[in-house]
């Protein structure tokens, strides 16, 4: 195996994994384990744990996503390994 | 115009409009059939997935199951989202680049075999199948609600429709109607949310009406939504509305990753990333369809609050234990009535006095407040949780055109989704058992006879559960994201990032994931649900660590990879050339050149 592909595989690991553990700490982590205690914090007129648990969790979501393309797409170049 | 009048022209006029799409988007080739030629631009192909995900469930149901359940609810909220992060992140570019047609190709490719292929297959059509009932039932009860048809007659109607636009389109077809169904359903969401949140909190944007105040005209002016909510539930008895858990953390914490989990494992949601040009469009389209979900999602909680808060207002309009404060039978609003008659709303006036006493007399506390105001139990005896998203316009008191608007959003949500369902199990059966096991060469034209062919057997299959819904369908949730989080999800992915599983690795691996979760199902509900052959059936409930059997699905994706890794640890390595396959899916550069087939 080329190290080049090597080298872009080890960096999309990374970045995945970043990405999950965000993924991972606002919907498990402030949405459920955490609710509790952030609910003591408003946004609005609810808790702060009960609104990661059904509106904010889905926002980072799609944040997420979107960031994981964009810094894909990069990596793709900046490895040579993009399409066409 | 009467109600069903004016519900006639809309869905009429929507019908219309998808027959159109079925003949402007005709397939000519396999290509087109299964995959839509893989060219849907990838905002496109983001609204066709939410419109292919959202059902009848998340559109008629899921309203009232967070209306019911308030924080609790958050599972589905969170489940049914966040595994579109694991799809982007880790399924979705590397089988678009493996560029393929069926779910169950790309597994029998990578672990060279045959039985792989054929054990996905039968988890793709048992999940498909369970999923596409609830979709049917949906159409059929629909059309006898709101367009006084029977439940039959509504049935034929939307399997006819459905039989149109899938066999002579397929994918291609599909795709481009589940566009338009996805405008019409949210609109329909989106107008009565946008209403009942301007009359309740003024603020006509539900996200912020969540958050917000009530309205000056609203009892409880300038009170905190939510706070309001809370304590008009407590005061009857029910659990804290945003402080309610379902089952309990640890059930609540496994239920949102085996929702999570299932959601990026089934097969048709999948598919639907095939259809895009490129790797990177792949990646790109996951996080426009969840932002097309999300739209409808983020509403959700909104819809659910607010016709819980409005609902109880309406049956108890003063205060609890004053008898003027709970509502007058002979006064009740239309709807109260138009609901009683289809079953879903049902009222017994237990104590006699002609008025209606809505409270939890599950809870010890208020059953002895009850006693001294005389009351004599609940008397809201069944308040169905499909009521909250088709009553809602009724009970805002909105005009018969917004009925009708949801009516065809109900049914856009249930047949696109049908569609969808449908597609993946036609293309299973002509590409993955006819072509691939039965006639490997089988021409491209009868192949895309064949898969016309198992198009309609497969609308005929549905249509027939429909009429007769098997034992089984009531557990469609469980059964789908069951099969779907213990067996494909955990295939794929440690096919993509695990290079050293192998042949009898994946098929242990997937045999032991269903057999663990539909041992814990069947054991719950009864063999195939069947009443009454529930084993061990002296085990209390939900015994292992008190999750619910709906939940399990993360446990059997996790035994999954255990016996998967650990076969493949004992067994011999997968050959050279998979290694390849495996190293060439992880890079995008050479994607073009796969897609001809």
């Amino acid at each position: 195996m080329d190290t080049k592909a090597a080298q872009y595989w080890k960096a999309n690991i990374r970045l995945v994994t970043s990405l999950l553990v965000i993924w991972f700490v606002v919907s498990y982590g402030f949405g459920i384990m955490l609710a509790d205690p952030l609910n003591a914090i408003r946004i609005g007129g609810v808790g702060l744990g009960f609104w990661f648990a059904q509106q904010g969790s889905i926002y980072v979501f799609i944040v997420l996503i979107f960031f994981y393309a964009a810094r894909m797409n990069a990596l793709d170049r900046e490895f040579d390994l993009h399409e066409d | 115009m009467d109600l069903s009048t004016i519900t006639y022209i809309v869905v009429g006029a929507t019908f219309a409009l998808y027959i159109g799409i079925a003949f402007w988007a005709r397939a000519g080739t396999t290509g087109e059939f299964y995959v839509a030629g893989k060219g849907v631009h990838p905002v496109a192909n983001g609204m066709a997935t939410a419109a292919d995900w959202m059902s009848a469930a998340s559109f008629i149901s899921m309203a009232g199951l967070i209306a019911f359940n308030g924080y609790g609810a958050s599972v589905f909220l969170m489940g049914w989202t966040g595994g579109y992060v694991l799809l982007a992140l880790l399924l979705a570019p590397y089988l678009r680049k493996f560029g393929k047609f069926t779910v169950p190709e790309f597994i029998g490719e990578r672990y060279y075999s045959q039985t792989a292929r054929l054990v996905a297959v039968i988890c793709l059509i048992l999940a498909s199948v369970t999923y596409v009932i609830g979709q049917m039932k949906g159409i059929g009860v629909a059309f006898s609600r709101f367009l006084e048809t029977t439940y039959e007659q509504g049935l034929y109607i939307g399997m006819g429709i459905v039989f149109i636009y899938a066999v002579l389109g397929g994918m291609k077809g599909i795709t481009y109607t589940q566009i338009a169904q996805y405008v019409v359903l949210i609109f329909a969401y989106t107008i009565p949310a946008v209403f009942i949140s301007m009359n309740l909190t003024g603020n006509p944007i539900p996200q912020l009406g969540l958050i917000g105040t009530m309205a000056a005209s609203e009892p409880g002016a300038g009170m905190d939504m939510m706070a309001k909510l809370d304590q008009v539930v407590t005061d009857l008895g029910f659990g804290k509305y945003s402080e309610q858990v379902m089952g309990s953390k640890l059930n609540m914490f496994v239920y949102t990753l085996s929702l999570m989990i299932g959601t990026a494992g089934l097969p048709h949601v999948i598919i639907r990333f095939f259809t895009v040009p490129k790797v990177k469009d792949a990646r790109s389209s996951a996080g426009w369809a969840l932002v097309f979900i999300a739209i409808l999602y983020t509403t959700a909680p909104a819809v659910g609050s607010m016709a819980r808060l409005n609902l109880m207002n309406t049956i108890q309009p003063g205060a609890v234990g004053d008898v003027a404060g709970s509502l007058e039978y002979a006064k009740v609003p239309e709807w109260f009535k138009n609901w009683e008659k289809t079953g879903l709303l049902v009222f017994e006036d237990k104590n006699g006095d002609g008025r209606i006493q809505y409270y939890n007399d599950k809870n010890a506390d208020m059953v002895k407040k009850a006693e001294g105001f005389g009351w004599k139990g609940n008397e809201m005896t069944k308040v169905d949780n499909d009521i909250m998203v088709l009553a809602n316009p009724e009970i805002a008191g909105l005009p018969n055109w917004v009925i009708a608007i949801v009516v065809a959003g109900g049914l856009a949500a249930a047949l696109s989704t049908a569609a969808g369902l449908l597609l993946a199990i036609a293309s299973a059966v002509s590409h993955d058992v006819i072509k691939g096991m039965i006639n490997p060469n089988i021409s491209e034209k009868s192949e895309l006879l064949a898969s016309r062919l198992s198009m309609i057997g497969a609308i005929a299959l549905a249509g027939y559960f429909g009429l007769h819904p098997p034992g089984f369908a009531a557990g469609t949730v469980a059964i789908a994201f069951g099969l779907a989080a213990a067996s494909i999800f955990p295939a794929l992915m440690m096919g993509i990032f695990n290079k050293k599983v192998n042949r009898s690795g994946a098929i242990w691996g997937m045999i032991a994931g269903i057999g663990i979760t539909m041992l814990y199902v069947f054991q719950h509900k009864g063999i195939f649900f069947v009443p009454g052959t529930a084993f061990l059936g002296d085990m209390k409930p939900d015994w292992f660590f008190g999750i619910s059997p709906n939940a399990f699905g993360a446990v059997g994706a996790l035994v999954n990879f255990v016996v998967a890794i650990a076969v493949s640890k004992v067994t011999a390595a997968p050959p050279e050339h998979i290694q390849h396959l495996v190293e060439d899916i992880r890079v995008p550069k050479g994607a073009g050149a796969a897609t001809d087939h």
